[in-house]
């Protein structure tokens, strides 16, 4: 079926093949499928992508004129080891269904992004973050194995057998091939609670030293920071840090429900808002929201796990809500030692006087070996903008300069507007992914939007 | 691809020679576009905005010489344009034009097929041709030249207004159909420009340069707008021009 794909943000649509195989079978045939040269000949036809539940913000998941591989079928979960927590699972599988069928046996994903709504597949493509890179590292760091189908063949790989083409898959936007299954090491917990610090602080400068100072004594640990224009409290900050909890920490009326698997969002945005409803006035009155409704500073507060990790997952569709336009969101790493990029980041916003209506500020521990893997010791700041504004374009290319003169980086899952030219100097080892590229797409099959835009995909050279 | 804010990086404009064409390539190189087509009537023309665009920062600039006068041509002037731009088109610009500014011209046949032809047969063929192409790749965007005209015609211009009119019409209404396609067609509807082609005509108000032009296509390809007025304003003076009584029009517009 062929149809109009976009990415969370909504920005740059394209048209391509959707197609949903039942087996492992009909995707060796996809991938077997040589793009014809189109009616009018010589026209280049896209690439062939794999899709989950399309959480990528920008164009990662959408080929124009290709093949979108739609992985909803590869669905099994399979048991959990009860030694070991090693589970199973289809690429299809949302982290959703993962944690409503392992919690009740005590375990949870060892690294689970700021939504429930993504997939296996896509968590290992992006090489996913959460709250608790700093000990924990990304979401690969966890995987033990998974299994690819390319255009040459159908491999299963892990850190120790083809690590290269293992560590080129994680992060790798899908460019290795198609990851039909994985296999993952969950966490132990006791309960589905969490315990929560919660501090604020007026300036950006206060929270950076305590998140330097005391992060390492956290699992989990998450800045919002309020970077709305054009008021005195730019700058302001809410730090939320904390656990899991044991069982002895809930008090009696907590301990008959111990565990509660996350239900569905109640709330869902039913149509595209107009797209005068998020303007300066209401994001500042957002975040002002957030900020009034943190505790100056509260410790040891029981949180249910869902309203921890994902806040935003209580309303469905939200991204509606920036309407036609759409949003891009912004996030970049750079280096511990480089503090002082976060700061100048803020001025360059105060400045462009840009709405920026969510900003959050997180440390990283060291990354993994992936060549486009994001993650790298250091801060990450993420900022999600209405995509209209005149003077958005040229402020985050004037970030890319930023971040790359530091060393840094921007996260391709969130990307939908980087330069290829920038791409090659913010991840170096770029080249690595081409050497495997060479083994198991020759002829350069692969590719998304996003790829074709950052130059990545088609044949491999030298 | 375009990218979230529509910014090309691969571009065939239809009429390359024109200043506003030339305007909206410098800035168009200046960002993200590195391969570009500059199709047009004049080669000698074409080839020193080729080399405007390499000195901007185009990677790759390739030139395609086309009869406006010729509509049959015009399917084979956007295939070669498009093979030679090789790697996929995100955005076509359509520029060409031709201005009247004499009523007399009327009255002569070969002169109003000539007007009609450059300014609505000759585009709108091009225009559907190079939509087709998009839509078989996938997505992408058509930016379409029109005019005030196109809404309310000035008495001395009124056969350039009337064919701007078809052609606006015509990319408007095949951007309805398109929806859902990912190809996205988009009208530019200036008022005065100043350019060699009015050079000596006393400016309308509101009237503005090429620059304004082609920096106000750039706002309208980051908000997705269906209508690009220029400047702004005008979008709403429209509104009551277009009603004005015919003889408050005829004091009101420029001779």
């Amino acid at each position: 079926m062929a149809q109009l794909l976009r990415g969370w943000g909504r920005t740059a649509p394209s048209f391509g093949r959707l197609v949903r195989p039942e087996d492992a079978q009909a995707l060796t045939e996809l991938l077997a499928t040589r793009p014809s040269d189109g009616p009018q000949g010589g026209q280049p036809a896209g690439g062939l992508i794999a899709r989950g539940l399309g959480r990528s913000y920008g164009d990662a998941a959408q080929s124009g004129g290709g093949i979108v591989v739609d992985t909803a079928g590869f669905d099994s979960i399979g048991p959990v080891d009860p030694e070991t927590g090693i589970v199973e699972v289809g690429s299809g599988v949302s982290l959703d269904e993962l944690i409503a069928r392992s919690l009740p046996l005590g375990w949870f994903v060892s690294v689970s992004p700021g939504t429930r709504w993504v997939t296996v597949g896509g968590a290992i493509a992006a090489d996913v973050h959460g709250k608790n890179h700093h000990r924990d590292g990304g979401f690969c760091s966890h995987v033990t194995s998974l299994t690819l189908a390319t255009p040459t063949g159908t491999r299963v790989v892990g850190p120790d057998t083809d690590a290269e083409l293992f560590w080129a898959t994680a992060g790798g936007m899908g460019l290795t091939g198609v990851i039909t299954g994985a296999t993952l090491r969950l966490t132990g917990v006791e309960t589905s609670w969490m315990v929560v610090d919660t501090e604020r602080f007026a300036v950006l400068d206060d929270l950076m030293a305590v998140m330097d100072a005391s992060d390492a004594s956290y699992r989990y640990s998450v800045a919002w920071v309020d970077f709305s224009p054009g008021h005195r409290g730019f700058g302001r900050a809410v730090l939320t840090r904390g656990d899991h909890a044991t069982a002895g920490a809930l008090g009696p009326a907590r301990r008959e429900r111990a565990v509660e698997v996350p239900h569905a969002p109640r709330l869902r945005v039913p149509v595209l808002a107009p797209r005068w409803l998020v303007n300066p006035a209401t994001v500042r009155a957002f975040n002002e929201v957030i900020f009034r409704r943190s505790p100056r500073r509260r410790p040891g507060a029981l949180q249910p796990l869902a309203s921890f990790f994902h806040p935003l997952d209580v309303v469905a569709d939200w991204n509606l809500l920036y309407g036609a336009p759409g949003f891009v969101q912004y996030q970049f790493v750079v280096g511990a030692a480089q503090a002082e990029a976060v700061h100048r980041t803020a001025a360059m916003l105060q400045a462009a006087r840009v709405s920026c209506s969510l900003a959050v500020l997180k440390r990283f521990g060291p990354g993994d070996p992936g060549p486009l893997s994001f993650p790298m010791e250091g801060w990450t700041l993420a900022l999600d903008f209405p995509a209209g504004q005149e003077r958005l374009p040229a402020l985050l290319d004037q970030l890319d300069q930023l971040v790359a003169s530091v060393g840094g980086r921007v996260y391709l899952a969130k990307d939908a507007r980087l330069s290829p030219e920038l791409l090659a100097v913010m991840y170096p080892a770029v080249g690595k992914l081409a050497d495997v590229r060479r083994r198991v797409d020759p002829d350069g099959l692969l590719g998304s939007d996003l790829t074709r835009r950052l130059g990545l995909s088609g044949a491999p050279r030298e | 691809m375009n990218d979230a804010f529509g910014r090309p990086q691969s571009v065939v404009v239809l009429g390359g020679t024109s200043e506003i064409a030339g305007a909206l390539v410098d800035l168009l190189v200046a960002d993200r576009c590195r391969t570009l087509v500059l199709a047009g009537r004049d080669r000698e023309a074409l080839t020193a905005a080729a080399a405007r665009a390499r000195s901007g920062g185009a990677q790759r600039v390739e030139t395609v010489v086309f009869d406006a006068a010729d509509v049959a041509a015009a399917a084979a002037a956007v295939a070669e344009s498009f093979a030679a731009a090789a790697e996929g088109v995100d955005l076509v610009v359509v520029a060409l034009g031709l201005l009247s500014e004499s009523p007399a011209d009327a009255s002569e046949p070969s002169r109003v097929v000539e007007l009609i032809t450059a300014n609505f047969t000759w585009p709108a063929a091009a225009i559907g041709a190079a939509a087709e192409r998009l839509r078989v790749q996938g997505g992408g965007r058509v930016v379409v030249l029109s005019s005030v005209a196109a809404v309310r015609a000035r008495p001395a211009n009124f056969i350039y207004g009337s064919a701007k009119a078809g052609l606006d019409r015509f990319a408007l209404g095949l951007s309805e159909a398109l929806r859902g396609s990912g190809v996205l067609v988009q009208v530019v509807r200036p008022g005065f420009v100043r350019t060699k082609m009015t050079r000596g005509l006393r400016p309308a108000p509101f009237a503005v340069g090429p620059e304004a032009v082609a920096a106000a296509v750039l706002r309208g390809l980051q908000r997705n707008e269906p209508v690009i007025w220029v400047p702004p304003v005008l979008r709403w003076s429209f509104v009551v021009l277009r009603l004005l009584p015919g003889p408050i029009w005829r004091r009101l517009a420029p001779k």
